[in-house]
């Protein structure tokens, strides 16, 4: 297995940050430097004994203008900086709506990745170059940190939310994945790789590993959606009172308290674990926690399912499928 | 240097007025409680430098043979403990400051003396919690004690470690306390506020920071022992809480705190400026105002530390933006040392150089944190070696040199004694070239990619943390010869008579070591704090500018 060095242009993020980073590296060094230079040349020529002019320096209103100036003038042109910097920050932590979502779930000490088409991977994550790819990340346990250097992307792994970011990788190859957050005593092992593949070798990876498991993601969804009792209530039950979750998925949803929430990974994944945290309007607080009962990989198998139903349309209340 | 005159030591002074055990550990003298802090923090400072030291060997092979995983991981937490807590935060304001404070603004002590002394008692009670937790097997959190590792998952003595620290933070508040009645209340007549010296206007500001985040500091801590000891959900998401929450706390504090470390080591190197150009110093009024905004703008940018922890993005282009003005006021104060030598008669005693070695690593530690204010820089190069690079420039490179600049400068005052020159030069010679050698390269480690706390790592990044390695031993002979002259020279060195660097502040008005309540009678302040240009033995004379600048 060989990696490419560090740190390699290797996503649509590595040009804008190593562009700023060069732009502030020379910033930076013009102006140290100057103060260095300027520094040295007072310590020579002002040493004691040189024969040096002493007599006093300029005006108050002239030092004035000094202070004014070697203050203003430096921050106008870091504030430019910030703005490009900060431009780029939104765009990596905005997806787009298209692209292939990858479920990322952190735990002490390894790295579990889930595909749409149902692939999982310990520690490796397969890609297509030249695609965008949208994480969603989240923790079993305590904070960790997906972070890949060679694509300039990282962000810390929450326990009890999801992140979500996104990035294109441009070259084909092999790439580190740390763990960029402290995480306890084998923080430093949690190292994955990012295996960055032509769309070629990529379908031919999807077909081999898509072998081995059993359907998609939502498939895998859906058959929890009933195994766990999901379905008893909320899939057009009589006896119960809950609602449809057919194409709920991105949509609005009114609460009991009056608010309006979107109907995205982060809401489905309360309403699992903590039912009564939202109430949905017109329903009463009845659902029993799952905490415990739901792993986090079943919980991004039901939110798949859930986002595959999202074009079905909610059935008429009394009718039947 | 021109022929001294000889001098004696006076027969009366601090030192030996009352000479049995007792007097030192029950004195309220600040400047007795002074030293006491002195050896406490030397004491501490070896016990964090040898963590140190045993890291960086460990980081010599990528596959870290020395010591398993988690003694690693107990090592960097006890290293960011030991010198956070008991070394940075308390070395200049407790040493120089409780020694200074009163001498430099003409008063007898501090305005609460036994409070003072009760502050070190709690410091030492807090460091007993801290050392028993190492010593009973450590903690391994990081100094950071991200929750829910350090409230749930962690087997370490998180809670004995917590509790020290939480004990710490008293010693810190009835320090500040002191301090700010002190400016208040006991100036000499003549000592107004804007004739007092920069040191004691940073004193002022760090003592507000001490008084207004330490105790944000304790409240977390606490919250984490609640959550660990009895299950109650705060910060862990399985028991309901917030793990975010913690990080802003931690962070509302520990970004002021790194400014109690780094704002009286700018007042020191305003003090040896002055008087190493021995001339007024540059733009007092704009350094003064500086101060304060550091104290101020310091408590609006904790949220820099987080720009890839989950909080809103929105949020970090704010403390972003607040990051960059927050670097405008250490601006102006770099700019002002400079024009300070500007004109000035320039000796190159040792504390000069200190001072430069602050200005120089200052500014580049200065200049990378710009870079990591910039948010999608910050994202590539946070929680790496670049990060850990910036803030030892910032806290070793700065705060450090500063004090032993300072402790060299007012050497003469604390003992009655001179330091051997020629080897004091050479000292801060290799401590500066030790500390770059030491962390220069891991700028570019963190460019690279190195993530920090990492205790084995691939391959590619062996060569600079050998290089790394190779500079500590450098690092440690440059902290090791001042322990070793400075102790002899206590004792042993020449006399150095009242005022040897021929400087105008108060301090230098009386005896060296000076008498037990400073002053045989309390100074009249009729000028500026640097009127060495009114000095009779001034080499030049400025008739500039009124009384602060």
């Amino acid at each position: 297995m060989s990696f490419q060095p560090l740190p390699y242009e290797d996503s649509t993020y590595a040009a804008p940050v190593d562009t700023i980073f060069v732009l502030l590296t020379t910033l930076c060094s013009v102006i140290t430097l100057a103060i260095f230079a300027v520094i040295i040349f007072f310590c020579i020529r002002y040493r004691r004994g040189s024969s040096a002019d002493r007599t006093p320096g300029p005006p108050k209103k002239e030092q004035k203008i000094m202070e004014y100036s070697w203050t203003i003038i430096p921050l106008v042109l870091f504030l430019f900086l910030f703005v490009w910097a900060a431009d780029v920050y939104y765009n990596m932590f905005s997806p787009p709506a298209d692209g292939i979502p990858i479920y990322v779930i952190g735990k002490q000490w390894m790295w579990k990745m889930e595909h749409p088409e149902g692939e999982r991977e310990i520690d490796q994550l397969h890609i297509p170059v030249d695609r965008q790819i949208i994480l969603t990340l989240t923790s079993q346990d305590v904070i960790h940190d997906f972070d890949v250097p060679a694509f300039r992307i990282k962000h810390d792994v929450l326990p009890g939310r999801y992140v979500r970011m996104w990035f294109k990788a441009t070259k084909v190859g092999t790439y580190y994945l740390f763990c960029g957050q402290y995480c306890g005593a084998l923080h430093s092992q949690m190292i994955g790789q990012i295996i960055v593949m032509t769309a070629a070798d990529y379908a031919k990876w999807l077909d081999e590993a898509g072998a081995t498991t059993s359907g998609s993601l939502a498939g895998e969804g859906s058959r929890y959606f009933h195994e766990l009792g999901c379905s008893g209530c909320h899939e057009n039950s009589k006896v119960v009172q809950a609602p449809s979750l057919a194409g709920i998925y991105g949509e609005p949803v009114p609460l009991e308290s009056g608010q309006m929430v979107t109907a995205d990974d982060d809401y489905l994944r309360d309403s699992i674990l903590l039912p009564g945290k939202q109430i949905a309007r017109g329903f009463q607080n009845i659902m029993p926690s799952y905490q415990g009962l739901v792993s986090e990989e079943q919980i991004v198998a039901l939110i798949a399912y859930i986002r595959s139903e999202r074009n079905t349309p909610a059935p008429t209340a009394g009718s039947t499928p | 240097m021109t022929t001294q005159p000889v001098h004696t030591l006076p027969p009366k002074n601090y030192l030996n007025a009352k000479e049995t055990v007792a007097s030192w550990f029950f004195t309220h003298d600040h400047k007795r409680i002074a030293l006491l802090y002195l050896a406490s923090i030397t004491f501490f400072f070896f016990i964090g430098g040898i963590a140190a030291m045993l890291m960086r060997l460990e980081l010599i092979h990528p596959r870290g043979y020395l010591f398993t995983s988690d003694t690693y991981n107990k090592l960097f937490t006890m290293h960011g403990v030991i010198m956070v807590w008991f070394f940075l935060i308390p070395a200049i304001p407790n040493v120089l400051g409780n020694f200074l404070l009163p001498l430099m603004i003409g008063a007898k002590d501090l305005a609460f003396p036994r409070l003072n002394l009760i502050s070190w008692y709690v410091f030492m009670f807090g460091g007993l919690f801290a050392v028993a937790s190492i010593l009973f097997g450590g903690v391994d959190t990081g100094w950071t004690f991200y929750t829910p590792y350090s409230s749930t998952y962690s087997n370490g003595w998180v809670i004995a470690m917590a509790v020290g620290i939480f004990i710490n933070g008293f010693s810190s508040i009835f320090t500040g306390l002191n301090f700010i009645v002190t400016t208040h209340k006991l100036r000499a007549p003549g000592m107004t506020w804007f004739r007092l010296p920069l040191f004691v206007w940073t004193l002022y500001s760090t003592s507000l920071i001490f008084v207004l985040a330490t105790p944000v500091l304790a409240i977390t801590l606490f919250l984490v022992a609640l959550e660990r000891l009895f299950g109650v959900g705060i910060f862990d998401p399985h028991l309901g809480g917030d793990p975010l929450l913690f990080q802003h706390l931690f962070w509302f504090y520990s970004h002021p705190a790194v400014y109690i470390m780094v704002l009286p080591a700018m007042g020191v190197v305003s003090e040896l400026m002055a008087a190493f150009a021995r001339k007024r110093i540059f733009g007092y009024n704009f350094i003064v105002y500086a101060s304060l905004g550091i104290a101020f703008l310091g408590f609006l940018v904790w949220g820099h530390h987080m720009f890839v922890s989950g909080e809103s993005i929105y949020a970090g282009m704010i403390f972003s933006l607040l990051s960059f003005f927050v670097a405008v006021p250490s601006a102006i104060k770099v700019f002002n040392w400079t024009a300070t030598l500007y004109k000035g008669t320039i000796t190159f005693d040792t504390p000069l150089l200190y001072a430069l070695g602050f200005v120089a690593l200052f500014t580049i530690g200065g200049m990378t944190g710009l870079m990591l204010a910039s948010l999608a820089v910050d994202v590539h190069v946070t929680q790496t070696y670049f990060v850990v690079a910036h803030f030892h420039y910032i806290m070793v490179g700065g705060a450090v040199m500063a004090y032993l600049g300072g402790m060299h400068y007012w050497f003469p005052k604390i003992t009655g004694r001179m330091y051997p020159e020629t080897l004091a030069r050479w000292s801060a010679v290799i401590l500066f070239v030790g500390f770059n050698m030491t962390f220069f390269p891991q700028f570019i480690l963190g460019y690279m990619g190195m993530p920090r706390r990492y205790h084995v790592y691939p391959e590619e990044f062996q060569m600079l943390n050998v290089i790394s390695t190779l500079g500590t031993p450098l690092l440690g002979i440059g902290y090791m010869l001042p322990l070793g002259y400075l102790g002899w020279a206590s004792f042993f060195g020449r006399i150095a008579g009242p005022n040897p660097w021929r400087a105008p502040g108060l301090e230098w008005q009386t005896s060296s070591p000076p008498p037990e309540h400073n002053f045989s009678a309390i100074p009249v302040v009729t000028t500026g704090p640097y009127a060495y240009d009114l000095l009779p033995d001034g080499s030049k004379s400025f008739t500039e500018s009124d009384d602060g600048g």
